[in-house]
């Protein structure tokens, strides 16, 4: 199928692009790498007036480290971000979760901020950041604003973005001495999105647990923190008693919609098994 | 507000300047307007990857590629490469090997490999799969492809790498 | 030995043999490899239309008032046209066939008239100067609609409470029984009986280029051009003909390259109807391709049963006997003109296939639902007759406590017992099973595996080791379709051509989807004719040029045009030497023809190229005998007529492991030896095989087109439904048994279906291998997470 007819507009800068989005309002819509939302067009499932390519914006793109902050530009590519050796070492909760982030083809164009205001569930990034309690930065005509990820996130493809702004970029915490990370997801195949997944997140002691981060997804309607289970968790010995315990925990934590071929059950069972395997890794 | 837009970029190596709909992916441009009907669409949205073509280096779904979008950029298709002798040596392998039947596919599986090529390094077959997994081939087996790719790459990386 | 008494089936030998069983690339593949192909969306015309169609959101629904008042005054349409007005250009058709007896189907049109019956049946036809046009006017169509009760349960279509085509009584649109005389006292004698009921996702063809036509009627003649992509040009020309009242010689239909079709494209689609109806009411090239949503609502289904089986066996682990039960659901209309009741029917033929039972009972039912049609594709019924019985076999020797492998050597068919009748009443000339079992166990080191398989169990690893064994109907007589009224040609025809500067030239009726049909044809006539192969040129797909035959379907390219090439060739072969004995005033008896050269036969010494030898045919004869004609062209056919199919056989083995905690199956690797007769080209059986068999692990783990009971389709796109990439397939081993069919010269059977009909049978074995010692097993098809989950009682 055809894409429904629409007008494109690149324009040069921030003011500019505030400027279209005040004077088409719904109608217009923001592409970045349009990986997402090209797609979307193609199928008919949404027919806007107007894109605004905001792909030549000066100062959207790139990866940045400094006082202990990892800045990346929203127009960072998934690519760019896999082949960061700075990701590598600062985030390498990112750095093991872009891997699973669609093909090579996708991951050249697709961005990471389209992945925040898109918004999807099931997408990588979100769970990361919700993990690692990033920060969004949005920009509008009324200047910036930064809201942690955690906040970002409101409901099925819903963020706090308000009708205007758009994402700038996204701030991590760099990883500090002794902690780790570890993402897993299950996917019937590589590139597909995930039934559920696992961004996790700890202090790594070797006997004890703390400091532990759990969100997922592919198990609500956004990123899903699991807060009953990482409770159980601090400060608690790395037994199987407590790994035990965590599980049964996200029992309070997911409500897991059924997709396509799995359901809520099979789900939640999932994303228990996930966190028993990330707790391991975690806890070596 | 424009639909259409005076467009600008760089065919297989050569100046092409057209008024392009804002609305044509990169693909139905190629085809309808220039005639290269080497490019393939094979589901329009984003999966099968048949639609691989070359911007600005990096390999992209064309069908997710606004015509537009291309302005100021390199784009290469299956027919440019093919000319410039750039895949030859693939094709070849290719060929040898049986590594496609309907060869729909075949364009953008070749740009997909392509892309590994450079890289001069051993990679193990399961690498070699993990990079073609955006690329659907419904007649082979992906095995010959594999092969294929694998021998293209032990000829091209250099002893004492890998 | 002289290429004269070329002996295509010298058992054991590939000497002297010339290109048949060569690995030989083929020629055609060199344009597909540089973008240089023409599909049929590739081709420019003048004054070229294109058509969509406005499909039905609903699965069943009566359509009250279509408006088109705003979509005819959207930019670039032609024309915007309801059921009606198709109808006056294209009459319908019934999808039935004589001898299924009972079968039945109500009238089809190319556009739906009145009552819609699935969700995107086609209820108009919007034409536009460009594609995206004619999408754009066809949102702009207003529609009313009253949604009818939908069937999509096939349980519930049997019983009946709501009929889709009242006139037809009920829902059952085909059934077939059939029992041995003893049935009853073997399962009364026998000392143990296993049953289990499987189930089989509803799935399809995906062929990476959608359907394709582009009719181009020419008024001034009365005559219709079809660029085409389908497998039966032949039998497309026929219906264009009888169905656009347009003689048959005014119509030609021309497949140029064609982007897989697996049986997507050997149907009558009412859309592609409906586009040649266009090109007739417009007077213009119109073309249709349909995107991928449109595929997936409207390409043929296949595979969509629920099936019981019994197996009754001795304590010794002697299978005496078969029972099944088989109840698919195949779509509001039996499809055109191959009919939705043969897949059933092989499945009814084929189980229990491999096996010397001699007592067998089938009931098959095949009935009417508010889904998309379904109809032949890849392998028809093989996948579901192999993975019943080779599940229910696994749970025979579980039962006896007897090695899988072992029991299946013991009750597989000898291979000293051919002719051989099976109780369904197929016959086959010559099977290998034990040949094939053994050098399947033997390529994948079966006790090796097995020892590893039990030392990971101590670690908590589970892997499964998966057997099935197979048969597989190709090379079809005219006892399947012609018998039962169909104009649908079982023989083929090729002709060779000798031209001036010495190439050979090719024309056969079978035609190419990317087999590599071209390229063992030219193999075949290089080896008889005595040229190398770069020296022939194949030419298929077009009516207008190539003898008359069926086309690609049921594995029979090789089989049946391979032998119209060979038979041609031979004559050809004998003709040049007429020329040559009578050029040179030699005795024929004393010349060969070998490497592109007429040589004598005894010493070699070359007498003449064949250059030299059209030279003088085509633009020196006053140089010949006065009453000598040569006859450098030569057409040949063959029919499969001894038996109803040429039956091949083989078997596979997959080895997975399963992940007990996420339900999740890794496919380690996949084996598979065929005995498809004579191997024409090694290289191209091989991937054909394996492209076989990765379409089969598509329908064993990733496949289904899962509807709604509302009948909307809710995967319908290539993110949702699931086909087998490569990052998820294993490597694939084949090997081969040569057993030539005697009906043929050539002695090729086929191979094109071979890998799909095994593959999903031998990974659910694997799987339920796997899940044994823990108790658990999974039957019903695709094994996704869940159902293993499921299955562990963990879901």
């Amino acid at each position: 199928m055809k894409a429904p007819s629409f007008a494109y507009a690149k324009p040069g800068t921030l003011p500019q692009v505030f400027d279209l989005l005040e004077r088409h309002g719904d109608g217009a819509k923001i592409l970045a790498g349009g990986q997402s939302l090209l797609a979307s067009l193609n199928l008919r499932l949404s027919s806007p007036e107007l894109l605004i390519d905001i792909t030549g914006l000066p100062g959207l793109n790139g990866i940045r480290i400094a006082d202990g902050k990892v800045r990346i530009g929203a127009l960072t590519t998934h690519r760019q971000i896999e082949q960061s050796s700075e990701i590598a070492e600062h985030l390498p909760l990112l750095a093991q979760a872009v891997r699973h982030v669609a093909h090579v083809a996708i991951r050249n164009v697709g961005t990471i901020g389209g992945s925040f205001a898109l918004a999807d569930p099931a997408a990588e990034y979100p769970a990361c950041a919700v993990a690692l309690d990033a920060t969004v930065v949005l920009a509008g005509s009324k200047g910036e604003r930064r809201v942690k990820a955690r906040d970002f996130f409101r409901s099925l493809y819903e963020t706090a973005l308000v009708p205007g702004e758009i994402v700038t970029a996204v701030e991590f915490d760099a990883i500090r001495p002794n902690f780790r990370s570890v993402f897993l997801e299950l996917a019937r195949r590589q590139g597909d999105y995930a039934i559920v997944g696992l961004a996790a997140h700890a202090k790594a002691d070797g006997s004890r647990f703390s400091d532990v981060r759990l969100a997922f997804l592919g198990a609500g309607a956004t990123p899903v923190l699991a807060g009953n289970a990482m409770a159980s968790l601090e400060g608690k010995p790395c037994s199987a008693d407590v790994v035990a315990a965590a599980k049964e925990a996200l029992a309070e934590d997911l409500d897991p919609p059924k997709d396509l071929t799995t359901s809520s059950a099979a789900k939640l069972h999932l994303a228990r098994v996930l966190t028993g395997r990330a707790l391991a890794a975690l806890s070596q | 507000m424009d639909h259409a837009l005076d467009t600008t970029m760089i065919l297989n190596g050569a100046p092409v300047s057209r008024r392009i709909p804002a609305r044509q992916h990169l693909i139905d441009f190629l085809r309808d307007e220039m005639g290269l009907t080497g490019s393939h669409l094979g589901c329009e949205h984003g999966v099968c990857g048949t639609c691989t073509v070359r911007v600005d280096g990096q390999i992209v779904r064309g069908c997710l590629t606004l015509a537009v979008q291309a302005n100021g950029k390199r784009v290469d298709t299956i027919e440019g490469m093919s000319d410039s002798g750039e895949l030859a040596v693939l094709q070849q392998a290719f060929h040898a090997r049986n590594a496609l039947q309907c060869g729909f596919c075949t364009p953008g599986m070749l740009m997909a490999a392509q892309d590994l090529i450079g890289q001069k390094r051993k990679l193990s077959r399961e690498e070699i799969r993990a990079h073609l997994s955006g690329n659907y081939c419904r007649c082979t087996g992906y095995q010959s492809i594999v092969d294929a790719i694998e021998e293209v790459l032990q000829t091209d990386v250099p002893h004492g790498q890998g | 030995m002289g290429k004269a008494e070329l002996p295509l089936h010298a058992p054991g030998t590939k000497t002297g043999r010339g290109y048949i069983g060569q690995s030989t690339p083929r020629a055609n593949a060199k344009r597909l490899l540089q973008g240089r192909g023409t599909f049929v969306d590739d081709l420019r015309l003048p004054r070229i239309a294109h058509a969509v169609f406005f499909r039905s959101p609903h699965a069943h629904a009566r359509i009250g008032k279509l408006d088109f008042s705003t979509a005819l005054k959207a930019p670039g349409v032609i024309g915007v046209f309801d059921g009606h007005a198709v109808a006056e250009y294209c009459k319908p058709w019934v999808g039935v066939l004589g001898h299924l007896k009972g079968i039945k189907s109500p009238p089809q049109h190319a556009v739906a008239i009145g009552r819609a019956c699935w969700q995107g049946e086609a209820v108009a036809a919007v034409v536009a100067e460009t594609r995206a046009q004619a999408e754009d006017a066809a949102d702009l169509i207003e529609a009313e609609w009253h949604e009818l009760p939908v069937v999509t349960d096939m349980q519930a279509a049997l019983e009946g409470k709501v009929v889709i085509h009242p006139e037809l009584g009920d829902n059952i649109c085909f059934q077939r029984q059939f029992v041995t005389e003893g049935f009853d006292e073997a399962f009364a004698n026998a000392d143990v009986v296993v049953e289990e009921t499987y189930d089989f996702g509803r799935h399809t063809g995906v062929c990476t280029e959608g359907r394709a036509i582009l009719a181009d009627y020419n008024a001034a003649e009365h005559t219709l051009t079809v660029h085409h992509a389908t497998q039966a040009p032949h039998m497309m020309q026929d219906i264009f003909s009888r169905h656009l009242d347009i003689p048959e010689s005014n119509v030609r239909v021309i497949c140029r390259d064609i982007g897989g079709s697996f049986g997507i494209k050997v149907h009558v689609y009412p859309d592609e109807m409906a586009t040649a109806a266009l090109s007739v009411m417009l007077r213009r090239p119109v073309k249709f391709v349909a995107d991928r949503l449109e595929s997936f609502l409207t390409d043929i289904h296949a595979r969509e049963h629920r099936v019981t089986v019994r197996l009754a066996c001795t304590r010794d682990g002697d299978i005496i006997a078969f029972d099944l039960d088989d109840l698919t659901a195949i779509g509001p209309y039996s499809v055109y003109p191959r009919t939705s009741g043969i897949e059933g029917n092989q499945v009814v033929n084929l189980t229990g296939g491999p096996y010397r039972h001699k007592q067998y009972r089938a009931n098959m039912r095949a009935v009417f639902t508010n889904k998309n049609v379904t109809c032949q594709y890849r392998a028809v019924g093989h996948p579901i007759a192999v993975a019943l019985t080779e599940g229910v076999v696994d749970i025979a020797a579980r039962k006896l406590g007897m090695d899988p492998a072992e029991f299946r050597r013991r009750n597989l068919i000898a291979d000293d017992a051919y002719p051989y009748t099976f109780p369904s009443g197929i016959k086959f000339e010559k099977l290998s099973h034990h040949q094939c079992l053994d050098k399947l166990l033997a390529l994948m080191d079966y006790e090796r595996l097995r020892a590893e398989q039990a030392a990971l169990r101590e670690k908590g690893i589970h892997r499964g080791l998966g057997l099935a064994a197979m048969i597989e109907v190709t090379n079809p007589s005219p006892a399947f379709y012609g018998v039962g009224g169909a104009r649908i040609s079982a023989q083929d025809g090729a002709t060779l051509r000798l031209d001036p500067a010495g190439m050979v030239n090719v024309l056969c009726s079978v035609t190419e989807q990317g087999q590599g049909t071209e390229g063992i044809f030219a193999q075949i006539a290089a080896s008889v004719v005595g040229v190398s192969v770069e020296r022939v040129r194949v030419t298929t797909g077009d009516t207008g040029v190539t003898p008359y035959g069926g086309g690609t379907w049921a594995s029979r390219g090789a089989g049946t045009g391979g032998e119209a090439v060979l038979q041609a060739g031979k004559i050809l072969r004998s003709n040049i030497l007429d020329v040559a004995a009578a050029m040179l005033n030699e005795d024929k008896a004393k010349l060969d023809i070998v490497n592109n050269e007429v040589v004598d036969k005894l010493t070699g010494a070359a007498k003449a190229t064949l250059a030299e030898i059209g030279r003088v045919a085509y633009f020196r004869p006053d140089t010949l005998p006065m009453r000598f004609q040569s006859e450098l062209t030569v057409t040949r056919h063959y029919t499969p007529r001894e038996y109803g199919f040429t039956f091949t056989n083989g078997i596979q083995a997959s080895w997975v492991e399963v992940d007990v905690e996420t339900g999740f199956v890794k496919l380690l690797k996949h084996w598979c030896v065929e005995d498809c007769g004579t191997i024409i080209n090694p290289m191209l059986v091989d991937e054909q095989i394996r492209g076989g068999v990765v379409q089969g692990i598509g329908a064993a783990l990733f496949e289904e087109c899962l509807y709604g009971e509302d009948g909307q389709l809710q995967n319908g796109n290539l993110a949702d439904y699931l086909v087998p990439m490569a990052g998820e397939m294993p490597d694939i081993v084949v090997g081969h048994v040569e057993t030539p069919t005697l009906g043929s010269e050539l002695g090729a059977k086929g191979a094109g279906e071979a890998g799909t009909a095994g593959a999903s049978g031998a990974v659910m074995n694997a799987i339920n291998d796997a899940l044994a010692p823990l108790g658990a097993q999974v039957t019903a098809m695709p094994f996704t997470p869940q159902r293993i989950l499921e299955a562990l009682g963990k879901a």
